[in-house]
């Protein structure tokens, strides 16, 4: 109950730090409509207000405080605008509009879970390889953090643009791309879960005359779970972010990402945010979703430490 | 130094047969001899305890005669082959000092691990498992994951498991160093009843002079840098030990030597 408290109290301090910065953020452009609505605002012309801080001219004109956060297209929409929007676009539209950001957010997690796919099964692929051969552990692991180091809004259009041209196009290209963010961190932590078995425990299997298969099913697999699942939880987030990436350098008609592209397109902020909303939405539900899997997995092997 | 050399070198006897055994580690503080001019001999049904402070040579001598470690020079044979051969032939179960039971198996399940990679059928995994169970009084426990036993009850488990298979030898590794006393002399008394029921050989590692004493049919005692044996003790006790044997002066005459022969390995550095 206490932690209840704790945490209510975090989100409103957000909140209303959120609302007390629409002021500054969109006063201008509030007095800017007043002004050509006829309202008397000081200073009275546009070009003196420029000049002003934005704190003086909230000061000055308190009467338009609580337009700021009635705009049509604010700097910075206010929270229960981007609320009302987002109620809008998924409760009330139709799945089936282009308007629907359940449509657009479903396109979007469809490249994701490929990607996801992709990357987790690749990440323990090579991880198996790494713990496995001296020479993947020496040549592969340098590649796979270089890899990292390439900012991927450079990295996306060259995927796009060279799957293209030997005509991949369609999912493929973004869960390439959400595969890209993805099976990296799948390949530290299962590196790390496969090497955790201590030395007693490969001795006893090596007294057995346990063959390297039989060590990794019976127990380096098993061992590794835990860091695995900590793994995925990273992995699934990158994902999602590497499916809106690889939705903007195209031009996509659907998705989170051409959703948030639109909107700077036609400076429509409370749609930018209601689709960044969505995508942080989708992502927490990714994410939870695994943390139960990994909940009930490890309490059906005696893990939950 | 008193290297004890049996003199009838090859009796049909004789399960572990070690020669001017060698062992040197390279660390990056140079060369270590945690092994040094060993030789000794163990026979069928001996139930052998090592002894001595740490760096002695104890733990790596069985895990020598395990495979586990390769002499530098010298040669040793565990049931006349070499021992990476008697490892392939499963010719021991070993005994780690932590149970090391796997957290994701019932007890049952993790006895039936080195029966599941040797290779037994289905039905004859579950009578070794009922057998050896029973063997180590934990009948009924089967079922239970590792965490829902104390851990004298995982020792005991774990031993269970290296007596699964056909093994003739035990290596056991201090594996009562991290039990408290009580549950270690209880343990003590069960492992001498179940190796008069076995009749396996046995191979001890211990820090405990009572322990090494009580146990024994014969305690070598060793000293460290360089690792080395410094007594070999034939043990005059009856094969029928009750706890309260510990009170004979028979028992404190054995008990003595051994603490002479670990003062004579001190007094050497």
């Amino acid at each position: 109950m206490k932690n209840i408290l704790a945490v209510l109290t975090v989100v409103a301090a957000i909140i209303a730090f959120w609302y007390a910065a629409c002021v500054p953020m969109n006063i201008k452009g509030v007095l800017d409509q007043a002004e050509r609505a006829g309202t008397e605002v000081s200073p009275a012309t546009a070009k003196e207000r420029r000049d002003m801080g934005t704190f003086g001219l909230v000061a000055s004109n308190t009467f338009a405080i609580a337009d700021t956060w009635a705009q049509d297209r604010p700097r910075l929409p206010a929270p229960h605008q981007v609320a009302v929007e987002l109620w809008k676009t998924t409760v009330e539209k139709k799945i089936t509009s282009k308007r629907s950001l359940i449509y657009h957010g479903q396109v979007t997690l469809s490249a994701t879970l490929l990607g996801f796919a992709i990357g987790t099964g690749l990440g323990i692929l090579l991880a198996v390889g790494i713990v496995h051969s001296k020479v993947m552990d020496m040549s592969v692991m340098p590649w796979a953090i270089v890899s990292q180091t390439i900012p991927i809004i450079a990295l996306a259009p060259m995927i796009i643009v060279v799957l293209y041209s030997i005509g991949v196009q369609g999912i493929l290209p973004k869960a390439i791309i959400s595969a890209y963010l993805s099976f990296f961190p799948v390949v530290v932590g299962m590196v790390k879960g496969l090497r955790s078995p201590d030395h007693m425990q490969l001795d006893l299997l090596k007294t057995y005359n346990a063959s390297t298969a039989q060590g990794f099913w019976k127990l380096r697999l098993p061992s590794s779970l835990p860091y695995l699942f900590a793994s995925l939880k990273i992995g699934i987030a990158a994902s999602l972010v590497g499916a809106i990436v690889g939705e903007l350098p195209t031009g996509a008609v659907a998705g989170l990402g051409a959703r948030l592209l639109a909107g700077s397109y036609y400076g429509q902020t409370v749609q930018i945010w209601s689709a960044l909303f969505a995508a942080a939405i989708l992502a927490a539900l990714l994410v939870a979703l695994l943390g139960l899997i990994e909940r009930l997995v490890l309490k059906r092997m005696g893990m939950s430490a | 130094m008193t290297n004890e050399t049996t003199p009838q070198a090859s009796s049909p006897q004789a399960v572990v047969e070690a020669r001017d055994l060698n062992l040197v580690f390279e660390t990056n503080d140079g060369p270590v001899q945690a092994l040094k001019d060993v030789n000794l001999t163990i026979n069928k049904g001996d139930f052998v305890s090592f002894i001595g402070p740490s760096g002695c040579g104890k733990t790596t001598f069985l895990r020598v005669m395990a495979a586990l470690e390769h002499p530098t020079s010298g040669s040793i044979t565990v049931n006349g082959m070499t021992p990476d051969e008697a490892r392939q032939k499963r010719a021991y179960g070993y005994v780690f000092q932590a149970a090391g039971l796997y957290p994701w198996r019932t007890i049952a399940k993790n006895i039936k691990l080195p029966l599941e990679i040797m290779g037994y059928s289905k039905e004859e995994q579950d009578k070794r498992v009922a057998q050896v169970l029973d063997l180590v009084e934990l009948s009924g426990f089967g079922g239970k994951y590792p965490w829902q036993l104390s851990g004298g009850m995982q020792q005991r488990a774990s031993i269970a498991r290296a007596l699964a298979f056909d093994a003739d030898i035990l290596l056991m590794d201090e594996p009562f160093g991290a039990l408290d006393e009580i549950v270690r002399d209880h343990l003590n008394e069960q492992l001498l009843k179940l190796w008069a029921r076995t009749d396996k050989t046995i191979g001890f590692v211990t820090h405990s002079i009572p322990e090494a004493v009580y146990l024994s049919t014969k305690i070598v005692v060793m000293s460290p840098r360089p690792g080395r044996i410094t007594d070999v003790i034939e043990s005059t006790l009856p094969k029928e030990r009750p706890l309260d044997i510990r009170d004979s002066q028979e028992f404190i005459d054995i008990a003595h030597r051994v603490r002479e022969g670990l003062r004579a390995g001190h007094s050497d550095d």
